[in-house]
């Protein structure tokens, strides 16, 4: 078995099995929680509108704030735009995508999805250096923070030198992508990186909490 | 050709110009990747050079490899080298069979111990030797008596070189490549289902030139016609980097000769000379002819999933695994939303 044979065979099972199990294990594990007991009489029933109201309200920077964390915010969105058309509009990818869920969408020619692929890769080391020499961000970051950096770096890296077909053989270069892709997929579920799927999950829980306590946040 | 006569004397006889055979020795030059002043040095060494004794073993295979070589380019001057080999045993070729056949490939490695060019085509059975016998000899054996004192092994073909066909899953024979059963001789792999010819004279006439090897590739192919990739070399690779793919073998983009990635095409991780040196007197290549390439000359390219099946798309199993997983997840998930709200009403009696 070659090492491509291995990365799109047993290694992509495993990695699939454990990311979907490390998900579905915290997201039912959170919502089966304990919810607090109310201390007071609930200001609000209307949960859901609060909870869809603080998606939406959360998805750009507090006025209060704007000013301190415009760069971060905009910066964050950009290299995520970037990163999912990457994921989402290569043609390999659909490919991959088609073999799993069983249909496709277009996508966009291989030489231009570079560019999206490029313009997030560069973002991202930049935000690392400067996670790496500010301070303050410096003292909120934690070691698996800096682990999940790396992991999708070198993510775009290995995919941008296989489709470029620099550096080893084309068939290791793709191997090696593939396999840091599932290190990535099992990484995901364990670490802060499964805001993939928390990120609508919480801002819709504390919306809704918010709510019934009277805050529109 | 007689026996004390040299390629430059058999090929003149044959009618072969001065003319045409430099030419032949300037693409030899080029196909084996040597700079163009080396160019006289193969044509001193190709007309002067006394034939190579050649035997030829075929195994567990298709006769294609043989089929591809004799019914492709004749009568070209790569037929006529390969005419020029003194191939003394070829038992699909020539005229004589059983033990008298047995009794001249035995003379001719006696007559030329430690200098004969051993060819082997097809893979050999390592499970029960009985699968396959020639005059009651079983390929393994055959095998380690011919390569004992031979000057060289040439492995023609995917299942000499891989292992092939033949020893797709379940393997029923057991069959092997040449490769894992000699350790101890020089050992060429002309993979391909079948190997292009030109490589396979390329490669002869590498030993014709300079009495050596050429150099090879880590899967000891020689790197002048396996040191690229088809995709790397495909005139459909542009349709690629504009994302132009054909969806089916008669939608709109197959009439456009658009890239066969998705129809799955393995010319990225398939390494050959099939897009530079063609087929049929450089007619085409499968990709031409509108079917995407299916890694023939790469081992287990028989196992490597389906050939319609895109390189991407991942082997991720079956939709009840991925669903079982996701039914563990959620009862572990359930177990520990439980064991939470345990210990948090346990905390909330001891606090109160």
């Amino acid at each position: 078995m070659t090492l491509l044979d291995f990365a799109i065979g047993p290694a992509l099972q495993w990695s699939l099995m454990i990311m979907i199990v490390g998900l579905c294990w915290r997201v039912v594990g959170v919502f089966l929680g304990r919810w607090r007991r109310d201390l007071s009489r609930p200001r609000s029933d209307a949960l859901v509108q609060g909870g869809l109201r603080a998606i939406i309200t959360r998805s750009a920077p507090a006025r209060e704030l704007e000013k301190n964390i415009r760069f971060q915010h905009f910066t964050g969105y950009i290299w995520h735009i970037g990163f999912f058309m990457t994921v989402l509009l290569y043609e390999p990818h659909i490919d991959f995508f088609k073999s799993i869920l069983g249909f496709g969408w277009p996508g966009l020619p291989s030489h231009l999805v570079v560019f999206p692929a490029a313009i997030a890769l560069a973002i991202l080391v930049m935000l690392t250096i400067r996670r790496m020499i500010d301070p303050m961000m410096r003292t909120i970051t934690r070691p698996d923070d800096y682990l999940s950096l790396i992991i999708i770096i070198s993510a775009l890296i290995t995919g941008l030198m296989a489709s470029a077909h620099i550096g080893p053989r084309y068939e290791t270069m793709l191997a090696l992508h593939i396999l840091n892709v599932e290190l990535l997929f099992v990484w995901i579920p364990f670490s802060k990186l499964a805001h993939m799927i928390f990120w609508l999950l919480s801002r819709y829980r504390i919306g809704a909490y918010f709510e019934r306590k009277g805050v529109k946040a | 050709m007689r026996k004390n006569q040299n390629l430059g004397e058999y090929l003149q006889m044959q009618g072969v110009s001065r003319r045409g055979f430099l030419k032949f020795c300037s693409a030899t030059a080029s196909m084996m990747a040597l700079p163009p002043s080396a160019v006289a040095q193969v044509a001193e060494a190709l007309a002067t050079a006394r034939r190579p004794s050649v035997i030829w073993l075929s195994f567990q295979e298709c006769t294609g490899c043989t089929e591809s070589l004799t019914r492709s380019h004749a009568p070209t001057v790569e037929s006529l080298i390969f005419d020029a080999i003194s191939l003394d045993y070829h038992h699909t070729l020539q005229a004589a069979a059983g033990h008298g056949a047995e009794a001249a490939r035995e003379a001719a490695m006696e007559e030329n111990k430690g200098e004969y060019i051993l060819v082997v085509d097809g893979s050999i059975p390592n499970g029960n030797n009985g699968y396959s016998t020639i005059a009651g000899i079983s390929n393994l054996d055959m095998l380690k008596e011919a390569a004992e004192h031979c000057f060289a092994i040439v492995a023609v073909g995917t299942c000499a070189a891989f292992g092939g066909l033949p020893n797709a899953q379940p393997n029923p024979t057991g069959a092997v490549s040449v490769s894992e059963i000699i350790k101890d001789k020089p050992i060429i792999n002309v993979s391909g289902c079948p190997p292009i010819p030109v490589v396979i004279t390329g490669v002869l006439s590498h030993f014709l030139t300079f009495g050596t090897i050429p150099e090879l590739d880590a899967l000891g192919r020689p790197a002048a016609f396996f040191g690229q990739n088809i995709h790397d070399r495909c005139y459909r690779r542009p349709f690629y980097e504009r994302g132009q793919f054909a969806e089916t073998f008669d939608d709109e983009g197959a009439r456009k000769g658009w890239c066969l990635y998705k129809l799955g095409c393995k010319g990225p991780i398939t390494y050959n000379a099939c897009a530079t040196l063609k087929w049929n007197q450089g007619t085409g290549f499968p990709i031409q002819a509108g079917h995407g390439c299916i890694g023939c000359s790469e081992p287990q390219f028989w196992d490597k999933g389906g050939f319609y099946e895109p390189i991407s798309a991942g082997q991720w199993g079956t939709r009840d695994a991925l669903l079982g997983a996701a039914a563990a997840g959620a009862a572990l998930g359930v177990g520990s939303a439980l064991a939470a709200r345990r210990r948090q009403k346990k905390a909330q009696e001891t606090t109160l």
